[in-house]
């Protein structure tokens, strides 16, 4: 395992079109700083994330992966992030269950007009995967071969 | 039973007779006594060929999809849990009510022959129940287990003797196994576990797995025709990769899939070649749809939106699913 001061997470973010993709733009026009290991996916809605999509980033090597969406109530959609919401209550306590990476999966509701909590919560997020390390239990070994 | 297994031919027979329906869905006798099949008989004289026992655990609902979409009208003999299937069948759309004729059989529970041959019997000839006892009628002569010692183990969480879709009864109910504990016993006994318990005994648990698909194919939530584990180029690519991370993505993304739509009926664990705990995964979302979203039983009826396609404005945050519970390195 890499030495935990040089260890640079790989983070997978997957941002709603309308609230946190934008609010991830307000971040940048207003200048606050987050950490480049943020990777950024834009869907439609975060109702368009299927539990799979967490998986498959957390397989292929993923340290931590934080899923965005409008605030309840808020969705461009109406109701999107209402069944996301349900759905990853759901995985986030399928996973921990299975005691695989519960604490690297978070759930985070940010608006458009909230850049600079956009990058609040992804320096907390990158702060607490960094602490948590490397991703081991849910990683496919070929990535590696 | 056998006064069942009778009026069940009898009925079958006369449906078919008076053309009522076109097909009639049942059990008939396996390679051996205790390995009854499904069965499907579309005349009136092949009726007598069927069976009905303790060994008649398969829930036929499923093949009720196919029948369906062939546009027949198909009788089918359900106990009391496996109508819980054909409500949740109604629900998601993959069988029509009208070419549906449901038939409640009673059932006492049904029994495991490998309990019995671990209990000792040896040489078995056949099985019949007395009472609150088994009579296993072996080569070196009669050995009586109690009933509840053998029972399947998913006839240990009985739901009870009501039907919850039936166009006719065959005959009156019979006494049920009481169930009187906590179903979830076994799933707070893991959630009490340290994250590395639980990492190592599900990595012991599901790296029994070979990948078989038994589990889905039985499975009456799990009934997509054209299923993500058949595709190629699937993140779970197959047998031929297989390693301990895509076995436990298989089981994350099955368990997934029928969250929600899972009805208990404890298939998947009976059929499991490997003997995988898998309802312990299925109960786990059961457990957490009942807290998190208000208790919802999937099957009990035909009209309840399910969980995940629902929501509730004052649901839990995801986050808290978690909150509290300790940090996984």
């Amino acid at each position: 395992m890499l030495e935990k001061k040089n260890f640079e997470p790989k983070i997978v973010a997957f941002c709603c079109n309308w609230c946190s993709y934008a609010g991830a733009d307000g971040a940048g026009t207003a200048r606050k700083h987050y950490p480049a290991n943020i990777k950024i996916i834009k869907v439609p809605c975060s109702c368009r994330v299927n539990p799979l999509f967490i998986l498959r980033a957390f397989q292929r090597g993923a340290d931590g992966v934080i899923m965005c969406g409008c605030h309840p109530g808020d969705c461009h959609y109406s109701t999107g992030n209402y069944y996301a919401r349900r759905r990853m209550t759901l995985l986030l306590s399928m996973l921990d269950y299975l005691g695989v990476a519960g604490e690297r999966f978070r759930v985070e509701w940010v608006s458009a007009a909230e850049g600079a909590r956009f990058a609040q919560v992804m320096n907390d997020f990158a702060e607490h995967i960094a602490a948590l390390g490397e991703n081991v239990k849910l990683r496919d070994l070929r990535c590696k071969k | 039973m056998q006064k069942i297994e009778k009026l069940l031919q009898k009925r079958a027979a006369e449906l078919l007779a008076e053309g009522t329906v076109e097909r009639v869905l049942a059990w008939h006798a396996g390679e051996f006594f205790y390995d009854n099949a499904p069965a499907a008989v579309s005349s009136a004289d092949e009726c007598d060929k069927l069976v009905y026992n303790e060994f008649c655990p398969a829930n036929l609902c499923k093949y009720l999809i196919e029948t369906s979409h062939a546009g027949k009208k198909t009788a089918v003999f359900l106990k009391p849990c496996d109508t819980y299937g054909v409500n949740q069948l109604l629900k998601d759309n993959r069988i029509k009510r009208e070419l549906v004729y449901a038939i409640g059989t009673p059932c006492s529970g049904m029994l495991d022959i490998k309990k019995i041959k671990a209990a000792g019997a040896k040489g078995i000839i056949s099985v019949s129940v007395d009472g609150d006892e088994v009579v296993v009628n072996t080569a070196y002569g009669e050995k009586r287990l109690a009933k509840a010692d053998v029972l399947l183990n998913k006839c240990l969480m009985c739901k009870g003797a009501a039907y919850k879709i039936a166009d006719e009864e065959l005959a009156e109910p019979l006494p049920v196994p009481q169930f009187t504990g906590d179903k979830f016993a076994k799933v707070k006994e893991i959630e009490a576990m340290s994250a590395e318990e639980r990492f190592a005994f599900w990595q012991s648990e599901l790296s029994k797995c070979i990948r078989c698909n038994a589990c889905r194919d039985i499975c009456p939530a799990c009934s997509c025709e054209q299923c993500i584990f058949d595709k190629p180029d699937t993140p779970v690519a197959g047998k031929a990769y297989a390693d301990e991370v895509e076995e436990q993505m298989y089981h994350i993304i099955r368990a997934f899939h029928v969250a929600g739509r899972c009805t208990g009926c404890g298939e998947c664990a009976r059929v499991c070649p490997q003997g995988i705990h898998l309802e312990l995964l299925n109960m786990k979302f059961m457990k957490d749809i009942n807290s998190f979203f208000g208790q919802y039983q999937a099957g009990a009826d035909s009209e309840t939106p399910a969980p995940q396609v629902s929501f509730k404005q004052n649901d839990p945050e995801a986050n808290s699913a978690v909150e509290g519970r300790e940090q996984h390195v």
